[in-house]
């Protein structure tokens, strides 16, 4: 274990010497062929993408030959999919360009990652504790409702933020008595909490609201306005909802109290070893318990910003969160159980999202077709491009207590 | 009935034979009488017999409970349990399961030509239970080889949409080949759709619950896309309208149970028992069923033995698709003949199926138990509820939801059940020898 000051010292060279490194570089480079022929920088002469693109490619290249075979043929086809894309580009015409990528594109991934990131960082806490949680979606869902509900009758945001956490937790609640001290099959178990949340939004919505989609008047999460919105980062950044600057300083948080305190090396000893754990002196039932509860808090709070967040202005309709629970967990998944990686991998889905919708100017008749593009990606990055991926050892495996 | 539950079982410790108990006598089998006071002493072996002695308990005391707790929703919400009580019997009278009251009405009557409510209501059901039928055996087949498929929706729609596809295309063909080619198509297409899972599961340990829930929404947007404005199965007539072309009469399934295109109990429910069949024998007296289950029971020990698991992961997504994208074909060519844009976001059949072969215990017999429950919860709670009733649809079909939840979450739990099953006895006996004797604990 290298200590920070070690790592100080030497920061780069070990890493360089990695042959991963080259890789990441060739992948890194592979988007950025297809990044120079889109605004802002717009390059419309072809030769600059293929040749951004062909460094990629050989990076990789060199890569594979290193030995580090999956990451570098995932650069070689960073590469040559940096040339297509980079083509494809240069042959559209400016004005579709313009309108597909501009800076909002960069406030809209963001929005669209908000929701997953809270709900990703709450399945990193439930699944390092050594718990499934499938259940995320339907927390989502009850915190999507019952905020919205909160927000109404309680007249401010804030009530709605409360009531949503508490509905998720007290579902969260359900699942971890199942599947904790009941030991009930995880992902079985996860699978009726989504179906329960289904239907409980469902029926209260039904009876309280009587299956209108809009509630006029519900007061909104609001937004930070900081930046005129006129200039680059003013419209990338300058109007990000409250909840999605919380969803940065969660995705800090969560590294610093999983990897930092003792607390979350109990909570991670949970995970790997619960045996072990209990043996000295650490309540495996409690830590799971409280890991699982907070995970429902935090779905809770992602699916609130689907209903009361910047773009929702008051909106529930049957089953709103349309798996963007299950996208969360490929998300925790794909990001190595790791909180900076669960948020890239929620932040590409964001992007991928947000760029289907605005694909729609190149052809409205496929714009369903688009909107495959995020899941295509996160199976893509599920069946492991990018590399194996390693979950907690006793994840999903009940403990029994001696 | 002799096998456990879903095969994903919490990972016991060692499970030693179910001995019975000293000093209780003998006790030859334990399936006469779970918590008769045989009881072994480790957690594991108690519940390993509870597992084989609650065969038909868990199921039953499952749907006791979530029908319960359904109906507390109800009563609650307003404020009334005779209410509650009231909106259960619509659901009943829904389902047409009063029509046993009087069966020896049609659905049409050739006097007067009025619908009888019963009989229409109970073939709907029905068509309701074909699919579960299958989309119920799509997941119980990868629960036996340890695999949670929880794409039979998306299977479903790829087997909806290749049914419509070639229903539509060759409409000179005569009937039977025209029927045949088409339920092959989407069969084999339901099998691809879910073989991709399989494949990823086999060789790069995707996990298939996230892999076919991405699936789904592929084929969700697919279908949108297909079937949509300017898609390229949308209706030819009539260009502005977000629909496919109706199938072609000679690709339509017979009605034997009231009128072909009124939505009549046609012959898939046949095709449906077959399946039912074909999976009782697959699994039961095949050689690739005895792979899957081996694989399902324990990986490890089945690869010891030299079964591949590999092959077996996909072999078991593939016929599980191939289960889900036949009730595609039995829907489209049975009753629904086209689909519209908009039934994709409601049909919600894959999901369905998962509380279906929960409940089922993954097997045949169950399986069709099941599947006509939710069938008549299904058809119950949504169009054959009476507007008039105390309950509105909108609302009762909300309620499905929440029981369907219940049973998947209890028949994860199977330990809580059999708690609450064996209370009664426990509890007399506790008064029967009340110093001696200790109560059993669920965990």
């Amino acid at each position: 274990m290298t200590t920070w000051a070690a790592r100080l010292e030497n920061p780069i060279s070990s890493r360089l010497r990695d042959p991963a490194a080259t890789g990441y570089a060739g992948i890194f480079l592979g988007a950025f062929a297809a990044f120079l022929a889109i605004p802002p920088i717009e390059a419309r002469a072809i030769y600059w993408s293929i040749f951004v693109g062909l460094v990629a490619a050989i990076l990789g290249v060199w890569t594979v030959s290193r030995g580090r075979r999956r990451i570098g043929w995932g650069a070689v086809a960073a590469g040559l999919l940096g040339i297509g894309l980079g083509i494809l580009a240069t042959r559209s015409s400016v004005g579709n360009l313009n309108a597909a990528f501009d800076a909002t594109l960069i406030a809209q991934s963001l929005g669209v990652a908000t929701p997953l990131v809270f709900a990703a960082m709450g399945g990193i806490f439930s699944e390092r504790s050594g718990v499934v949680n499938i259940g995320l979606e339907g927390m989502m869902l009850m915190g999507a409702f019952w905020g919205l509900y909160g927000a109404d009758k309680g007249g401010t945001w804030v009530v709605g933020l409360l009531v949503a956490a508490a509905a998720g937790g007290l579902l969260a609640l359900v699942y971890a008595f199942f599947a904790i001290h009941l030991r009930a099959d995880q992902i079985v178990g996860g699978t009726g909490v989504n179906f329960l949340a289904l239907g409980i939004t469902g029926y209260f919505f039904v009876q309280l609201y009587n299956n209108a989609p809009v509630q006029n008047g519900v007061p909104l999460i609001p937004n930070v306005n900081f930046l005129s919105g006129s200039h680059f980062f003013g419209a990338a950044i300058g109007g990000l909802s409250i909840l999605t600057w919380a969803s940065f300083a969660l995705v800090i948080l969560t590294f610093i109290v999983l990897f930092k305190t003792p607390l979350g090396l109990r909570i991670r000893a949970c995970g790997e070893h619960p045996r072990a754990a209990d043996t000295v002196g650490i309540d495996v039932y409690a830590i799971r318990y409280g890991c699982v509860v907070l995970s429902g808090i935090l779905a809770a709070l992602g699916g609130i910003y689907l209903s009361i967040g910047p773009q929702a202005n008051g909106t529930f309709i049957f089953n709103i969160t349309a798996g963007k629970g299950f996208i969360a967990l490929a998300a925790v998944i794909f990001g190595n159980w790791r909180p900076a990686g669960a948020f890239a991998a929620a932040l590409l889905f964001g992007f991928s999202s947000a760029l289907a919708l605005r694909l729609q100017v190149y052809s409205p008749q496929a714009s369903a077709l688009f909107q495959v593009l995020p899941y295509v990606l996160t199976l893509v990055a599920v069946a492991g491009v990018i590399g194996r991926t390693e979950a907690p050892a006793a994840d999903g495996k009940p403990y029994a207590k001696q | 009935m002799t096998e456990p539950g879903p095969p994903p079982e919490p990972e016991q410790s060692p499970k030693p034979p179910p001995a019975p108990e000293p000093g209780q006598g003998p006790k030859p089998h334990p399936a006469t009488g779970p918590g008769q006071g045989t009881e072994p002493g480790t957690f594991a072996a108690r519940f390993d017999m509870k597992q084989r002695a609650g065969g038909i308990a868990v199921p039953i005391v499952t749907v006791l409970i979530a029908f319960f707790m359904g109906g507390v929703v109800v009563a609650a919400t307003q404020h009334s349990v005779h209410k509650a009580l009231l909106a259960y019997r619509d659901i009943f009278n829904g389902a047409g399961l009063n029509w046993i009251f009087h069966p020896t009405t049609t659905i049409l009557d050739p006097t007067t030509h009025l619908t009888h409510l019963p009989s229409y209501n109970l073939s709907q059901t029905l068509l309701q239970t074909t699919t579960l039928i299958l989309t119920g055996l799509a997941v119980a087949f990868a629960f036996r080889a340890g695999l949670f498929n929880i794409g039979g929706q998306g299977q479903y729609f790829v087997g909806i949409i290749v049914a419509n596809w070639v229903g539509v295309s060759f409409a000179t063909m005569s009937t039977a080949p025209h029927i045949v080619l088409a339920v092959v198509a989407a069969t084999l297409a339901g099998a691809a759709w879910a073989g991709i899972a399989g494949v990823l599961k086999a060789t790069v340990g995707a996990h298939e619950v996230i892999s076919t829930i991405m699936l789904n929404w592929i084929a969700f947007y697919v279908g949108y896309w297909i079937f949509g404005d300017g898609g390229p199965l949308q209706n030819s007539t009539e260009p502005f309208v977000p629909v496919s072309n109706d199938v072609a009469h000679s690709a339509q399934l017979p009605v034997f149970w009231g009128a072909q295109g009124f939505q009549g109990l046609d012959i898939g429910i046949f095709i449906a028992l077959g399946a039912l069949a074909t999976f009782w024998v697959l699994l039961n007296r095949t050689t690739l069923g005895y792979e899957v289950r081996a694989v399902g029971f324990n990986p490890d020990a089945a690869a010891y033995g030299g079964i591949s698991v590999k092959k077996n992961i996909i072999r078991a997504m593939a016929i599980s698709g191939a289960f889900a994208g036949l009730a595609g074909a039995v829907d489209m060519l049975g009753y629904l003949y086209h689909y519209a844009q908009g039934d994709f976001a409601f049909s919600q059949v894959g999901f369905l199926g998962i509380a279906v072969a929960l409940l089922g215990r993954n097997t045949a017999l169950g399986t069709l138990l099941s599947a006509l429950l939710f069938g008549a919860l299904l058809f119950g709670t949504t169009h054959g509820l009476n507007s008039g009733s105390v309950i509105q649809p909108t609302l009762a079909s909300n309620l499905t939801y929440i029981i369907m939840g219940l049973v998947v979450l209890f028949a994860g739990a199977n330990v809580l059940v059999l708690y609450v099953w064996n209370a009664p006895r426990r509890w007399l006996r506790r008064r029967a020898k009340a110093p001696t004797d200790t109560a059993e604990q669920p965990a």
